[in-house]
């Protein structure tokens, strides 16, 4: 009850407060001090706290199970395990928009005690157009999403959360990936602040390369979270769809990436200063847009939140105004850098990230294209098409091929003007890649010409990032494991591709199966009974080619509310591959439906994102080993 | 004894060629299969979702690459009935021209801009 | 001069792209096959629910009359609410009711009809749903009116209601 009221206007508060702080913030600015104002420091921690005192409301009232609460009523039930009561918190629209403002006070806090040495008027004006992303966010929230509405009478039971989400994957997929997605927020604010005090700059570079770097690391693993779930959860052991709430995570990522590429050029020849601020205003652009897509009810997905058209047009307009807004800024104060300086001489590492940025926005437009042609076609001429991953896959893959290649050289030249040195070794490498990428997949495809070209690359770029550990040792270390990092993931997944094999068949208990490995013995079933669901748990036996046999359990649950009926698969993840087994009822038989597949190396994909991840956090600590070195 | 041995030896091979078919054509039901949009459960390939609708689609599928429909033919008979949507891989149509040249378009576009402000000299 | 330029497209682009995103929220984002050219109905065998014997589709639709084919279930709750509008149609002499007993089992079927009374013509067994799909519906109830040139005309997802019946009665008079 009382911290219905406690959440609420805490809300209320947190907006009274950014109003607050932008009246002192812009007194401040006038002021010839060269010191903030101490004051600022002090109300932006306040509205922290403001809004982790409403976020920490709502999952007291989730924890309670206090249905006087609409969104606990809509999202949750008193026979939840405690840890989905509290994740639930945030796997529901209002309550992860609480999550929004959370990331958005967090970050602007941490970015000004952190900013300590940096100009005053730039510290000042990032702070104030982060509070207008704030205050947005605010007003979203309390006109047309209020986590604390009051319903009387009060029910006695909730409506329960999906099932599908009640998961320790998806509890901490949406902070995490939040942590990325709304992080942008605060490199949006800054590059418009360093913009109007002409402040983009070798320095600026150095100092925003962090926020950049942290942004990104938790960006892509969020969104390898998102796909580990969506493997083991939906979908029979795909891990990428193309849904459309996958593209809108990925959008950002792909421009990130390419700006985190752009601020090593800063840092070092201050150059490529308005791709450092277009690609800032457009990560964070991305984040507002796939904030709007996917909860407004425009797209169909099984992802989608919200269906409100209202919520939607709120977002809209405030999408535009923020473009508006920024475009305004950029257009206005951005200085052209010194001519020379931005044509890079034709073979130079400059060009090379260059290059970088052309390919990934052109990965951009085809996501981004293919997300909302559907859109764009459905209202102008009525006709309702679906844009899927085949139309993904046909224009991405054949431009992985020289993608690849130049990430293979780009980190080899150097600053300026370069000669490609030691071209035998890159021949050679080459020759082997291919002669080994031919013998292993020349009986595993039938497309073998396309297949042996696109391996080839990206084994070249394995090989070459390989013998970069040798050569530059801890030179520049985190951008090898990175590039190696991704050469593994492209490596993984077109072999997984490859060698991926599936059996469906029905089967019925005490009977056994024989396919041209092995075979699968179908020994028992059990149920179990949980809190708030029912099981049917299969026993399985699997033996393979080599004569192991190995367990597997999928499960049949039947949850209690809502009344929803799942799949549970059972995966046996070894490093060489994945077995995966999931079964389904065959309606009015003693039969099951079962398939199984064989994943090999699937593991290896979640790995090569982790040292992707990695070589983002060893450039974090960069600074600090090479000091000591 | 020998015709014996022939006509074993000959079973088997029929039978191996049979069961190459079988894969490829399993491969060929698939791949259909995950281009296929349910109706039902609409955010999901007719080889993911487990309706009535999407088992009665793969019935069809299966009858129908066992006449020997070809695969173009199969996508061109459902979007008779139920229209573009139901295709995950969009038609070149007069209404996806768009969609598959703007970013071609935008690359080509981006390469030459990329070669004006690279020089070429020293 | 460049800039502005470069300005001026940009604006252009925003305010057509924010139109379109404002008119596509209004816009469903669930998919119903709609009839856009009038096809003409499926050539196809099927069972017949009483006999039990096998009956091509051009005897099922032979007679110069319109036909309402109408897919339906048992198990299917809609499939009870929509019947009474069903019998009502039954008793127009312009046009003939064919039922798609879609996936059923047929002693709950014959108690269906049994109960709530019988409004086809002659009802067809459609056990695994291909028939259905032969038609474009992709689902239960689904009605669909075809005229006398034996081209379906009109399509209706989901049970019927007082105004579809109207309508019907309106294009088969």
């Amino acid at each position: 009850m009382f911290a219905n009221q406690i959440g609420y206007y805490s809300l209320i508060l947190g907006l009274l407060l950014s109003f607050l702080l932008c009246g002192v913030s812009i007194k401040d600015f006038k002021n010839s001090s060269k010191y903030i104002n101490q004051n600022i420091l002090f109300l932006s921690f306040l509205q922290l706290t403001l809004v982790i005192v409403s976020f920490l409301s709502l999952i007291w009232s989730f924890i309670k199970s206090d249905f006087s609460n609409e969104t606990v009523f809509n999202n949750s039930h008193t026979t939840k395990p405690l840890f989905y009561k509290i994740s639930g918190t945030w796997g529901n629209h209002e309550g992860s928009l609480l999550l929004w403002l959370l990331v958005l006070t967090l970050f602007i806090f941490i970015f000004l005690i952190k900013s300590r040495e940096q100009p005053k008027k730039y510290k000042i004006l990032t702070l104030l157009f982060q509070q207008i992303i704030i205050i947005g966010f605010f007003l979203f929230v309390l006109m047309t999403s209020n986590p604390f509405n009051y319903l009387f009478p009060i029910p006695t039971e909730g409506l329960g959360l999906n099932p599908i989400l009640q998961d320790p994957a998806l509890a901490i997929h949406p902070p995490i990936l939040y942590l990325g997605y709304v992080g942008t927020s605060i490199i949006f604010s800054s590059s418009l602040a360093a913009v109007t005090q002409n402040y983009v700059s070798k320095e600026w570079g150095q100092h925003i390369k962090k926020w950049v770097l942290i942004s990104w690391i938790f960006l892509t693993i969020g969104i390898m979270l998102g796909s580990i779930w969506a493997y083991y959860e939906l979908g029979w052991g795909g891990f990428w769809f193309w849904d459309p709430v996958e593209n809108v995570s990925l959008m950002p990522w792909l421009t990130l990436t390419a700006l985190l590429h752009c601020i090593v050029v800063l840092e070092r020849r201050a150059s490529l200063t308005s791709w450092v601020v277009i690609l800032s205003i457009t990560t964070f652009t991305l984040s507002m847009c796939g904030t709007f897509l996917v909860r407004s009810g425009i797209l169909n997905s099984v992802h989608t939140f919200a269906n409100d058209p209202a919520r939607g047009i709120f977002i809209l307009i405030f999408l535009f105004i923020l473009i508006v807004l920024s475009l305004g800024v950029f257009f206005l104060f951005h200085k052209e850098n010194n001519k020379n300086l931005n044509n890079f001489f034709w073979l130079s590492k400059e060009t090379s990230i260059l290059i970088n940025n052309w390919f990934m926005m052109y990965f951009l437009s085809v996501v981004l294209i293919g997300t909302v042609y559907p859109i764009f076609l459905d209202v102008i001429s009525g006709h309702k098409i679906s844009v899927g991953p085949p139309f993904y896959q046909k224009l991405i893959v054949p431009f992985l091929v020289p993608f690849l290649l130049f990430m293979s050289l780009g980190p080899r030249l150097k600053w300026i003007k370069s000669k490609i040195e030691n071209k035998k070794t890159i021949i050679i490498t080459f020759i082997i890649s291919v002669m080994l990428t031919f013998f292993i997949i020349k009986n595993l495809t039938t497309d073998l010409l396309f297949y042996t070209v696109l391996v080839s690359a990206a084994f070249f770029l394995f090989f070459t990032t390989l013998k970069e550990f040798f050569v530059k040792r801890f030179n520049n270390i985190s951008q090898t494991v990175a590039h190696f990092g991704f050469s593994l993931l492209i490596l993984s997944i077109l072999f997984n591709n490859f060698l991926s094999s599936e059996i469906i068949t029905n089967i019925k208990i005490g009977e056994k199966y024989s396919y041209n490995k092995g075979e699968i013995f179908f020994k028992k079933i059990e149920e179990r009974k949980e809190s708030n669901f029912n099981s049917i748990i299969a026993y399985f036996e699997i033996k393979d080619g080599n004569g192991k046999t190995v367990e597997l359990k999928p499960e049949i649950r039947i949850y209690n509310q809502p009344i929803i009926i799942t799949s549970e698969a059972d995966i046996k993840t070894t490093l060489l591959e994945d077995k995966f087994l999931v079964m389904n009822l065959v309606k009015g038989n003693e039969y099951f439906n079962i398939r199984y597949q064989i994943k090999p190396f699937m593991i290896w994909i979640w790995i090569s994102v982790l040292l992707l991840s990695l070589g983002g956090l060893m450039n974090l600590f960069k600074r600090r080993y090479e000091k000591e070195v | 004894m020998k015709f014996l041995k022939i006509f074993i030896i000959i079973l088997l091979f029929t039978g191996f060629s049979q069961l190459r078919s079988d894969e490829k054509n399993n491969e060929l039901k698939n791949k259909i299969l995950k281009n296929i949009r349910c109706l039902i459960c609409q955010g999901q390939s007719v080889y993911d979702s487990e309706s009535d609708f999407a088992a009665s689609i793969k019935l069809i599928v299966d009858r129908k690459i066992n006449e020997g429909m070809k695969e173009e033919s199969i996508y061109e008979f459902l979007r008779d009935k139920y229209g573009d949507w139901i295709i995950y891989d969009p038609k070149i149509s007069k209404n996806t021209y768009v969609l598959w040249l703007l970013p071609l378009l935008l690359f080509f576009a981006g390469g030459a801009i990329i070669l004006k402000k690279t020089n070429l000299k020293k | 001069m460049k800039k502005k330029f470069n300005l001026f497209i940009i604006i252009i682009f925003l305010s057509f792209s924010f139109v379109i995103f404002y008119k596509g929220l209004n816009n469903s984002n669930t998919y119903t096959p709609q009839i856009i050219d009038k096809k003409n109905i499926p050539i196809f065998k099927a069972k017949d629910f009483n006999s039990s014997a096998y009956v091509d589709s051009e005897k099922i639709f032979k007679e110069d009359i319109f036909y309402v084919v109408n897919i339906w279930a048992s198990w299917c709750v809609p499939c009870r609410i929509e019947h009474p509008l069903l019998m009502e149609l039954s008793k127009i002499q312009s046009l003939k009711l064919i039922g798609f007993n879609y996936r059923d089992n047929q002693i709950n079927a014959k108690n269906f009809i049994i109960e709530f009374g019988n409004p086809y013509s002659k009802i067809l067994i459609d056990n695994d749903g291909i028939l259905a799909i032969e038609f474009g519906a992709y689902g239960v109830p689904e009605t669909f009116v075809i005229d006398k040139n034996k081209k379906i005309i009109r399509k209706f997802v989901g049970p019927l209601n007082q105004e579809i019946v109207d309508e019907i009665k309106l294009i088969v008079k």
